[in-house]
């Protein structure tokens, strides 16, 4: 056991960090930086960056033409990334549909699909969660009958994230409905062009469209779309739930967002003295900073764990709780340090990339809708009471 | 001792219901709150005439003698609705600070028309550098002939757009943040050398940014002493907490409401939601939450024109730490258990969460009242 990086790691590193520098466009860093609202554009042109270099699929084994990083690199990728300010990768493509594919789908699925994940190309997006069906998936009613070479899909999805940019949505569509409810379900890849899907977008509470409605009417849909067997989605549905929670942590972008926020409590000023002089924040911070450790060092202990084979268990689902718990905790801090400047909505600003000048400093205006947002972390992934659920049973016992 | 409303704050209360049962169903509120003004004139003039502007000054002052437990009673109603009037600076802050330091012809000429429903008003005392500190000003005011040139810049400032005068802090003597050397000024928000910038704010209310370039007015606008204006500004701003109180408890019994009911209809794996313990314990402590809350609020309005002023700024400093607390423990809560759509814009949960969060920023959060509560508390 070793906490220090080894030469090559360290190599490693140097290299990644200056691959970044030069391949990271300037404007989108500046974004990301800024705390601005990227675009689809911004991120396709990081992410097929990333793909010509190999390093888009970091999470995939050689053999599917990942690059095969261990868990001190794919720390180091993950970290650096985050340092130098990269948009975070959209996760629905490469770290949702691709594992899924490579691990259930046929050959000919692997060679149509899976070129255009690496090199992204194509924008996919998830359709899991149903008006009627939430943090009970299971119940899922969307339906897709089939009709002689092809699944007819009639239904509704929702929370659908950035659907009205995508390409492609992987389903989860009831084939069977007269089983069990995990008995019936299956796994089905759908072209958005598809004539009979509709997009609406839903209004989140700080006022910004990054999620959706998605209506299914009479949508043709080719049998060979299917991944896996029929009725059998479900084992697919819960490997996708898997990983998508690992990646749920975001440790690095709190590690990010403590530095922030540590940056604004010196900025501001509270009796005439920055407000990181204050001891009772000081300590509120440290208390974060702590508990971002203890994140690090668990999610650290997974990535050990599955080097040395396996997938993430339900120990995962423990990281998805304090993760999503310690991104709420680090909007919550950046607000009360900006105090009553977090008051003015600046839409333009926010939403537009306006030009417009910001109220007080320029941090001031993300505060307080990133902390209404970020509640959406214990609800999306399977809402935190769910994850607990999975503890109670699955690692306790009870 | 004797805790329940007599019989005439029974009938204010029925009509505050009465008035945001009628003109402030959620989908109502989203039209004014998208109106330029950000709130409507007419129910401005029917606050005016059912008394509800007059009702807690002095009969001298041209009000109807009630106090701080009728501001109590409409503002719990108005935060049920999340009302958007600007009842707050105009009435609590601008009113109450002329009722308790301005002349008698400062009273006839702005309080008696705001009672009429005719003038409205805003506190500017907030700057970039002052947090919390309501003696950290820098805004100054000189001499100038008989009267006064104001220069510096004021920040969020809650109803400047709609204000017929500024009442703005200024700093006429002594060193930065010495609460000795300040001074109340009323101006007229059109005056020669004022420049502003509205925003709304993140729950729907209009504020501004304010400049003042040489700004002259005369002696007749300082409101109240020269020099003296802290105590002034810290008793207005605390009688102000404590209607803010108010309008949360109000906030919190809504949410609550709304969460209570979602959890009972909304199923998951074939029941109400609400038959997970897990939902009904944190409902319980939501319920818990807001009923400290209002204890708190009654406390404070109870105590806050008492003659000490230690007991009147523990009462708000209280009363404030309570309801950051409550008000964020509901509103996290309430977003929590309506999942997804708790973060959406369609329902009127997550505007009623904004409004709880942006309570607790206004005046000094739960940090800054326990500091000042505890500051008081260990002194005596």
């Amino acid at each position: 056991m070793d906490l220090a990086f080894t030469p090559e790691e360290q190599k490693f590193a140097d290299d990644v960090r200056a691959f970044v520098r030069a391949n990271l466009p300037a404007d989108v860093r500046d974004k990301v930086k800024n705390g601005k609202h990227l675009i689809r554009d911004d991120y396709m042109r990081w992410q097929q960056a990333l793909g010509k270099k190999g390093w888009l699929v970091y999470t995939w084994p050689k053999k599917h033409g990942g690059p095969g990083f261990t868990p001190a690199q794919r720390y180091i990728f993950e970290n650096i990334c985050a340092e130098e300010y990269a948009p975070g990768i959209i996760p629905f493509g490469t770290k949702m549909v691709g594992p899924v594919i490579y691990t259930f789908g046929s050959e000919e699925q692997k060679a149509k699909y899976l070129p255009a994940i690496r090199e992204s190309t194509v924008w996919w997006c998830q359709g899991y969660s149903e008006p009627g069906s939430g943090s009970d998936l299971a119940s899922l009613r969307t339906k897709a009958e089939k009709n002689g070479d092809h699944y007819i899909v009639n239904g509704s999805k929702t929370w659908n994230t950035m659907g009205h940019w995508a390409d492609w949505i992987f389903c989860l569509v009831r084939t069977d409905p007269k089983s069990k409810p995990q008995e019936g379900i299956s796994f089905l890849l759908i072209d958005m062009k598809t004539p009979g899907i509709t997009v609406k977008p839903i209004i989140m509470a700080d006022g910004g469209h990054e999620v959706n409605e998605v209506f299914f009417d009479n949508v043709k849909v080719p049998v060979e779309n299917l991944v896996g067997k029929e009725n059998e989605g479900w084992t697919c549905a819960k490997f996708l739930l898997a990983n998508e929670r690992l990646g749920i942590a975001a440790v690095p972008q709190s590690k990010r967002g403590v530095e922030a926020l540590k940056d604004i409590a010196r900025a501001e000023r509270e009796d005439g003295k920055p407000l990181i002089e204050n001891q009772s924040f000081a300590e509120k911070i440290a208390d974060l900073e702590i508990q971002v450790t203890a994140l690090e060092f668990t999610e650290l202990r997974v990535l050990s764990q599955m080097a040395h084979g396996g997938q993430p268990g339900p120990e995962v689902s423990g990281l998805k709780i304090r993760g999503s718990e310690i991104q709420q905790r680090i909007t919550e801090l950046t607000m009360e340090a900006v105090g009553e400047y977090a008051a003015p909505y600046l839409p333009g600003l926010l939403w537009q990339g306006t030009n417009e000048e910001p109220v007080g400093p320029s941090y001031a205006h993300l505060a307080a809708p990133r902390y209404f947002n970020t509640r959406k972390t214990t609800i999306y992934g399977g809402s935190n009471e769910i994850q607990k659920g999975i503890i109670s049973k699955m690692v306790l016992g009870l | 001792m004797d805790l329940s409303l007599s019989d005439e704050q029974k009938q204010l209360k029925d009509a505050a219901e009465r008035f945001v049962r009628d003109k402030y169903t959620f989908e109502n509120r989203r039209k004014i709150a998208a109106t330029e003004r950000g709130w409507l004139p007419e129910n401005w003039a029917q606050f005016a005439e059912l008394g509800w502007l007059g009702m807690s000054f002095s009969e001298e002052d041209g009000g109807y003698g009630g106090g701080p437990i009728e501001t109590m009673i409409v503002m719990e109603e108005f935060g049920k609705g999340l009302v958007l009037e600007p009842f707050l600076p105009t009435v609590v802050l601008g009113g109450g600070m002329i009722a308790s330091a301005g002349s008698k012809a400062q009273k006839e000429a702005l309080l008696a028309p705001m009672i009429e429903g005719k003038k409205q008003f805003a506190l500017a005392w907030l700057e970039r550098q002052s947090r919390y500190n309501l003696a950290d000003v820098s805004l100054k005011a000189t001499k100038e002939g008989a009267g006064w040139s104001l220069s510096g810049h004021k920040g969020v400032v809650y109803n400047a757009p709609s204000a017929d005068h500024i009442i703005v802090l200024a700093r006429t003597a002594g060193s930065a943040r010495e609460p000795k050397g300040l001074t109340l000024f009323i101006v007229d928000a059109k005056a020669k050398g004022i420049s502003r910038r509205d925003y709304p704010t993140q729950d729907a209310l209009r504020a501004s940014e304010l400049t003042f370039d040489k700004v002259s007015v005369g002696a007749d606008a300082v409101l109240g002493k020269v020099d003296e204006a802290f105590p002034v500004v810290e008793g207005a701003v605390d009688r102000a907490i404590v209607a803010l109180c108010a309008e949360a408890t109000g906030c919190m019994d809504a949410i609550n409401a709304a969460t209570l009911e979602y959890i009972k209809t909304r199923k998951q794996f074939g029941v109400p939601i609400g038959k997970f313990q897990v939902l009904q314990h944190r409902m319980v402590d939501c319920f818990t939450n807001a009923q400290e809350a209002r204890s708190m609020t009654l406390m404070a309005s109870l105590k806050i024109d008492d003659k000490d002023p230690t007991v009147r700024a523990k009462a708000a400093s209280g009363a404030k730490v309570q309801i950051g607390k409550s008000g964020k423990f509901c509103g996290q809560s309430a977003v929590q258990m309506h999942g997804g759509m708790g973060v959406t814009d369609e329902l009127s949960v997550s505007h009623y969460f904004k409004r709880l969060t942006m309570i607790d920023l206004m005046f000094g959060n739960q940090q800054h009242h326990l500091t000042r509560y505890s500051n008081l508390a260990m002194a005596a």
